[in-house]
């Protein structure tokens, strides 16, 4: 009967979604060669993911902006989306829609083997040829010889503090120890690349555990390293991934002491010293960035004068300023408002660095060269971690 | 009665407040009083294109709601078929699954089908929970109404359309304008499908607000939107609501 | 042709119900349970663990991490016991002021409460969650300054502040029905109940209640199925606790099978939920 006809009708179509569905192609491989250029004026418009500081445009303060002059001199038009952790990242640029991205260690190697993004032509960007030398050719973005991006600068996640409220540290202990004078006011990144901060503490507590690199870990370390995170869990008033969200906090007093970026701490110092933020005796984890371009950009010509513009001297300095990290460009140093920026920032050092552990994409394949074990993949540093911050 | 009202509009009164304090970070109690963010709020460009992008999206969703859910409503009350409590059923579940349900869910199509999130997307995820409103407004509507005028009507000499548009139609029009003005306010304010329906460049207002509600310069601008957006539909409401009312008695 | 068809309509209701019903049933079937089924489609399928691209071979792998692992437990009982918590209070503040709006107050004064209480579905969600938050402050909120000269302090973020904040955002949806409900009930009967002796306690447990029931369930299913799946709340106002929206939120970017499968949990209460009140006529007035 008719009833009877439209029912089945529906199950056709409802079954004809599925088959649909399960044929659609994943998205499509990267285009394997580099844009040969050269780069043209055409006008277009870009979408960029950015970290938070990256690519001011004025919003955030209407005197921080070096979007605008780009606009205006190049003719094209640049819309700006922050992000907060890695993984939104990826998941953002897998999702489409995005032109250039600055990505992070641990989220470049996802993209680039999940066919996102596109081998960029370093001839077409003059000013990469100032770039420090030890920041350019790296792991994180060069593969097989190929160059993915410009480094955009790099830094450690520090710990903050506010002044008045928590004396100042020197070492992690007082977010991850129970006894913390701060507990119930710290904070933690909300991201299971966390893990390898808890590694980071457990190297220097607990060296009977042999962890070398951070995001190396076995499964005797990663326990050890999970077990720490839930003994501090009680400890923690707030997990943090949207910084605007953790400058409140801090500003209203219920976070006082946690893992930070330079930019909020910044950020919260802008009208009168709030916060302090160092890097501990244990070392941190840390970043080293890079701009990459979508492997289904449109805007090409745009993409390459954004990746060459946000490397220019004047601009990475502007933005290694403000965001409080250590400019990629060699010539930025000297273009910074405060002389001693790039001393502060370690920007020339290599020391320092030393004790900085950026973030990468931890792999079964131990990246610390062990063959005789197995490491963990992210995929199940995530695992734990959603069960972790669920239990 | 007293203690209800006071628990709902104590937080929209410290809106209002706040909107007018100059202190960025909220505590209580308020440190000024200033109405340059009032004057932000106007000139600013990012929120009056997030309204009128809203205003969009929720127009062409209450729009396709009203014609599908009256549809709806029409077949499923006026006429007995095999099937009919299923497919009842089938259209509480928008509004009666969880919101990220559905947005994952179009999310996962839209991305793999379509390609890409535009605004289309965003107006047919609203859409689709809209449906749902104007069609539970319409169906107690049409139960209350009876089947007697309709068939009086066709016993007359009427046929169909001609009963629907002089008889049916008007008798329905304020239940259309309630569920309407529902699934408008509905659309106008949702977030959670919205996150996963909206393309890189697409800001509705409670996407921008989203964005900047954490901002210390931009949120007290999102505290004026709100206070603004409370008091300019007092006036619909209470009109819609007279509406309702008068014909019900 | 068209007086053919024109016929076949009038002589077959169904075909005309069908004809009706079958542009939204489309929509709905197509977009809505097409891209449902889609969805769980993927919960049994797994991610590259390095790209986390999908890979789409059967696994019930997604499923046995949910069942093996106690924390997705934890978190289940948990979102349900916040939601039960919601409707309840929910309840117990939309009943009296719904019997009120509906009986007590005077007729003209009905639409001016009535749209005072709609008028804060038109204030964003965000914002007044965001107020609670401020509110919620433990230094520098109201909620602190309010009780500080008895001793107190605020409660801090947690499940309470959740349940709160909650409870606040969907009372609307509670009262709404439940109001409806009430304008429905004949006074006739109040009469005759206080006719025959009960006093008001008495004329509301056993004549109001049981008749505005299907009421106040249409109502719960709004909070119930609004509060299983919220994440936005409970990053705002919930400090380290987590609900299940928190977990598919969280997982659906990098590793959609998984948030597939989770998301099923509340799904599947949800249709559990509402086959057992099919019975008790609730769905009429929603």
């Amino acid at each position: 009967m008719r009833h009877k006809k439209v029912r089945s009708y529906a199950v056709l179509l409802a079954a004809s979604t599925l088959i649909l569905a399960g044929c659609s192609s994943s998205s499509e491989d990267s285009a394997g060669g580099a844009y040969a250029g050269p780069v043209k004026d055409t006008p277009g418009t870009i979408n960029v993911l950015a970290w938070p500081g990256y690519a001011e445009d004025g919003t955030t303060d209407p005197n921080v902006d070096w979007v605008t002059p780009f606009e205006k001199a190049t003719g094209c038009t640049v819309n700006v989306k922050t992000y907060g952790t890695s993984d939104e990242a990826v998941q953002l640029m897998q999702a489409g829609g995005y032109d250039v991205i600055s990505a992070s260690g641990d989220a470049s190697l996802r993209l680039i083997y999940g066919g996102d993004l596109q081998p960029v032509n370093l001839d077409l960007i003059p000013n990469y040829a100032d770039i420090f030398d030890n920041l350019k050719d790296r792991p994180w973005n060069t593969v097989d010889g190929k160059n993915y991006g410009v480094p955009h600068g790099r830094g450690a996640n520090v710990l903050q503090y506010t002044l008045g409220k928590v004396k100042e540290p020197t070492s992690w202990s007082v977010v991850w120890e129970p006894n913390s004078p701060a507990k119930g006011k710290i904070t933690a990144y909300d991201s299971a690349i966390y893990i390898a901060d808890a590694a980071v503490y457990l190297m220097s507590t607990k060296p009977e555990l042999g962890i070398k690199d951070p995001y190396a870990l076995d499964q005797t370390q990663f326990d050890a390293a999970m077990a720490l995170l839930k003994q501090q869990k009680p400890l923690i008033a707030e997990y943090w991934s949207d910084y605007t969200k953790y400058i409140g906090a801090v500003q209203s007093g219920s976070i006082t002491v946690g893992t930070s970026w330079q930019v909020i701490a910044n950020v919260l110092n802008g009208e009168k010293a709030t916060v302090g933020a160092t890097k501990p005796k244990e070392g941190a984890t840390g970043w080293s960035d890079t701009w990459m371009i979508s492997s289904k950009t449109e805007a090409i010509d745009c993409a390459y004068k954004w990746l060459n513009h946000i490397i220019t001297p004047n601009v990475n300095a502007q933005a290694a300023e403000y965001f409080g990290e250590a400019p990629a460009n060699s010539k930025a140093c000297a273009l910074t408002a405060n002389k001693d920026h790039c001393k502060l920032y370690h920007a020339e050092e290599t020391d320092y660095w030393s004790d900085v552990y950026y973030w990468k994409t931890p792999t079964e394949a131990c990246l610390d060269g062990r063959t005789d074990v197995k490491c963990l993949p992210y995929a199940e540093w995530v695992k734990a971690w959603s069960s972790f911050r669920n239990s | 009665m007293g203690f209800g009202l006071s628990f709902i509009y104590v937080p929209l009164v410290l809106v209002v407040i706040n909107s007018f304090n100059t202190n960025t970070s909220f505590a209580w109690p308020p440190t000024g009083f200033t109405t340059s963010w009032w004057s932000k709020a106007a000139v600013n460009e990012g929120v009056r294109d997030a309204i009128t992008r809203s205003a969009v999206v929720a127009l062409f969703a209450t729009l396709i709601a009203l014609v599908l859910g009256s549809l709806a409503a029409a077949a499923i009350s006026r006429y007995k078929f095999f099937g009919q409590e299923v497919i009842s059923l089938l259209f509480v579940l928008p509004i009666a699954l969880p919101g990220i349900v559905t947005g994952i869910a179009l999310n996962n199509v839209f991305t793999n089908f379509l390609g890409e999130l535009t605004i289309f997307t965003i107006i047919v995820g609203h859409a689709t929970f809209c449906i749902v409103v104007v069609f539970n407004n319409v169906s107690a509507r049409y139960r209350r109404l009876g089947a007697n005028l309709e068939e009086a009507s066709m016993d007359l000499g009427a046929n169909r359309f001609t009963t629907y548009r002089l008889i049916t139609f008007p008798l329905l029009r304020s239940a259309l304008l309630a569920g309407g003005l529902l699934a408008f306010a509905l659309s106008f304010d949702e977030i959670i499908v919205t996150t996963f329906t909206a393309g890189a460049g697409q800001t509705t207002l409670p996407i921008w607000i989203f964005q900047n509600l954490f901002r210390p310069n931009q949120a007290p601008i999102v505290n004026v939107v709100a206070a603004a957006l409370i008091l300019v539909s007092i006036i619909p409401i209470y009109l819609s609501q007279r509406l309702t009312q008068e014909k019900v008695s | 042709m068209s007086n053919k068809v024109k016929k076949y309509m009038q002589q077959r209701p169904t075909a005309r119900a069908a004809f009706l019903l079958s542009l939204p049933l489309l929509w709905l079937l197509l977009i809505y349970i097409g891209s449902l089924l889609a969805l769980f489609i993927t919960s049994i399928w797994k991610i590259d663990t390095f790209t986390s691209k999908i890979i789409r071979q059967f696994t019930l792998q997604n499923f046995i991490d949910i069942f093996s692992d106690r924390a997705y437990f934890n978190v289940t009982v948990r979102t349900l016991f916040v939601a039960i918590c919601v409707t309840i209070i929910c309840a117990v503040i939309a009943i009296p002021m719904a019997f009120f709006i509906a009986r007590v107050a005077k007729p003209k004064s009905r639409p001016v409460l009535i749209a005072l209480l709609i008028t804060p579905l038109w204030a964003s969600y965000l914002v007044k969650i965001y107020a609670w938050r401020t509110m919620f402050y433990p230094e520098k909120g109201f909620i602190t300054w309010l009780i500080s000269p008895l001793g107190g302090q605020s409660p801090g973020f947690g499940i309470f502040a959740v349940i709160v904040g909650l409870t606040y955002l969907w009372l609307p949806y509670m009262i709404l029905p439940i109001y409806a409900g009430m304008e429905k009930l004949p006074t006739s009967l109040l009469d005759a109940s206080a006719d025959l002796g009960a006093k008001s306690g008495k004329t509301f447990f056993n004549v109001i209640l049981p008749i505005t029931w299907p009421a106040i369930i249409a109502g719960s299913i709004f909070t119930f199925s609004l509060s299983m799946g919220d994440y936005i709340t409970v990053q705002i106002l919930g400090g380290t606790f987590q609900m299940l929206g928190n977990v598919v939120y969280q997982n659906f970017s990098l590793n959609l099978p998984f948030a597939a499968a989770v998301a099923l949990i509340p799904v599947i209460i949800m249709l559990v939920y509402l086959s057992g009140i099919r019975k008790s006529g609730a769905l009429d007035n929603l």
